[in-house]
């Protein structure tokens, strides 16, 4: 392919958005909606799995010793639960400890606990981290068979229902993009074919004087493909100022939600977003050229 | 050059257009191909630049079958093949340069010679002076004199026109005649499907006159008869 011919290509595919100004209008704005909703979507996707990641990583399974186990089978205990697979880290901590946090908790109200009368209630625990979080689970439920364990604890019912809306999302969004991608294909592939139409005689005489089929495609292929980049780089742009200010406010202001401040994941998914709607475009004119192009 | 071997067409209404047609035309030929209409002038006419296909038969370019061509080796037999159709089938939102150029540009010729060869063939068909009005702001004659041009700009073997003077004056079509005479002595085939009694008549060319499909004449120098 000769670069002067590439130079035709492009212009073509130019004059004929220009030609079909509205119709392009329309179609590039269908894609920036669908990119845009998409783009949100995806965002919130991305969020809500860093969230529930971030809250079960930071899940500890915390396991009850029996109070009558002897120091020194605790001790052994540790290394026990330090062999199991996937473990990050065990923490013990030994009734002693226990109590004295439970006197530093009750501050003024600690002469409560003279009550104990120097007996030491508390088990001993250990606090377990898993190295990933899905294994969380199988960890605790490995602890629950040692026998001298009496009670295992993990945020097991949190971590399900945030994964439930987790699932949820994922299956009303996907339902959703497929909608707006199937509108928007269709959209460029009419637009592309009021373009074919317009030009069907120049088409006629291309054929008739040995014009290559791809020579051809080319410029409408083009003007799809840069309708549908036009589209999704507007829902870029607007995704991009819409969720850095979104993400000032929500820093400042609540604190405590976890959003993914990372650029680059945020860049991922816009330039997902910009690739996608491209191939939607070149997709719908692709099309729309079969049918037509059969002079 | 060009030989139908057997070749019929049938469209798909069953009307059959051809009927086992057996010709063969030389290289550097000049053949009118005369019969009322419907006679089957222009399917014969298309089938050479592969616009139809044959139903039966072969049809062979430069001892080649056409029949079995890919995609891509029928835009290079068309480029070997000028056409024109009586209705010129100009571009009319271009001007008279672009309109050949256009065809220069199609086949990917650099630009070098694209600017080279089209006031060329301007000069050649009459309208040197033309090149940059618009089809519309042109005559009859002149239109078909650039749809020429366009059908020859790239130096094809083969010239095919489809009725090119139906829709000129005596006068005009005589100028048209003489253009696409001259391109023959250059050495192109030219195969002209016409009505036209005088210009067949007073040419005295190989005449081919079909009738219902068939060949009812095929005579060297040959005259229109008042029967047909």
């Amino acid at each position: 392919m000769k670069f002067r011919t590439i130079g035709y290509y492009f212009k073509q595919a130019f004059k004929s958005m220009r030609r079909n100004f509205w119709m392009s209008v329309a179609a590039v704005s269908t894609v920036a909606i669908a990119a845009f909703l998409v783009g949100i979507f995806a965002l919130l996707v991305t969020n809500v799995n860093f969230m529930a990641t971030k809250l079960e990583s930071d899940i500890e399974v915390v396991a009850f010793v029996e109070v009558d186990v002897p120091r020194s089978e605790v001790l052994q205990l540790e290394e026990q639960i330090r062999s199991l697979p996937g473990i990050a880290s065990v923490t013990l901590v030994p009734k002693e400890q226990g109590l004295e946090q439970m006197y530093a908790r009750y501050g003024r109200d600690r002469d409560l606990l003279g009550a104990l009368g120097g007996d030491n209630p508390l088990p001993d625990y250990f606090v377990v981290k898993a190295r990933e979080p899905d294994r969380v689970g199988r960890i605790a439920g490995q602890l629950a068979q040692i026998p001298q364990i009496y009670k295992v604890d993990y945020g097991q019912q949190e971590v399900e229902r945030l994964f439930q809306v987790l699932g949820w999302v994922r299956w009303a969004g996907s339902a959703l993009i497929l909608l707006l991608v199937g509108a928007a294909v269709f959209l460029i592939a009419t637009t592309v074919r009021l373009t074919v139409f317009a030009r069907r005689r120049e088409l006629q005489i291309m054929k008739l004087v040995g014009a290559s089929d791809w020579f051809i495609r080319w410029p409408f292929f083009l003007e799809g493909f840069f309708l549908g980049a036009f589209g999704a780089a507007l829902a870029c742009l607007a995704l991009y100022f819409g969720y850095f200010s979104l993400l000032d406010q929500v820093t400042t202001n609540i604190s405590f939600l976890a959003l993914v401040t990372d650029r680059a994941a945020v860049y991922e998914i816009l330039w997902k977003l910009l690739a996608g709607g491209a191939a939607v475009g070149a997709l719908g004119s692709i099309i729309s050229m079969r049918r037509f192009l059969k002079v | 050059m060009i030989q139908f071997v057997n070749v019929s067409k049938i469209y798909n209404n069953k009307v059959v257009a051809l009927r086992d047609i057996n010709i063969k035309i030389e290289k550097g030929e000049f053949v009118f191909l005369i019969g009322s209409s419907g006679a089957g002038k222009s399917t014969f006419v298309r089938l050479i630049f592969k616009e139809e296909e044959p139903s039966r038969g072969q049809i062979l370019i430069a001892n080649r079958s056409i029949n079995r061509l890919k995609k891509k080796d029928v835009s290079i037999l068309r480029r070997n093949i000028g056409v024109v159709f009586q209705d010129y089938s100009l571009l009319n939102d271009r001007s008279v340069y672009d309109n050949v150029a256009f065809a220069l540009e199609v086949m990917e010729y650099p630009g070098k010679i694209i600017r080279q060869r089209v006031p060329e063939v301007l000069e050649m068909v009459g309208l040197a002076g033309k090149a940059d009005c618009l089809p519309t702001q042109l005559s009859g004659g002149e239109q078909q004199r650039a749809a020429i041009a366009r059908a020859i700009v790239n130096g094809p073997q083969i010239l095919l026109a489809d009725e090119p003077t139906g829709n000129l004056d005596p006068d005009t079509a005589w100028g048209i005649m003489e253009i696409l005479n001259d391109i023959n002595r250059r050495g192109t085939t030219v195969i002209m499907a016409t009505h036209a009694v005088d210009i067949v008549n007073k040419m005295r060319k190989r005449l081919i006159a079909l009738e219902r499909g068939e060949v009812v004449r095929d005579e060297e120098r040959g005259v229109y008869k008042d029967e047909v």
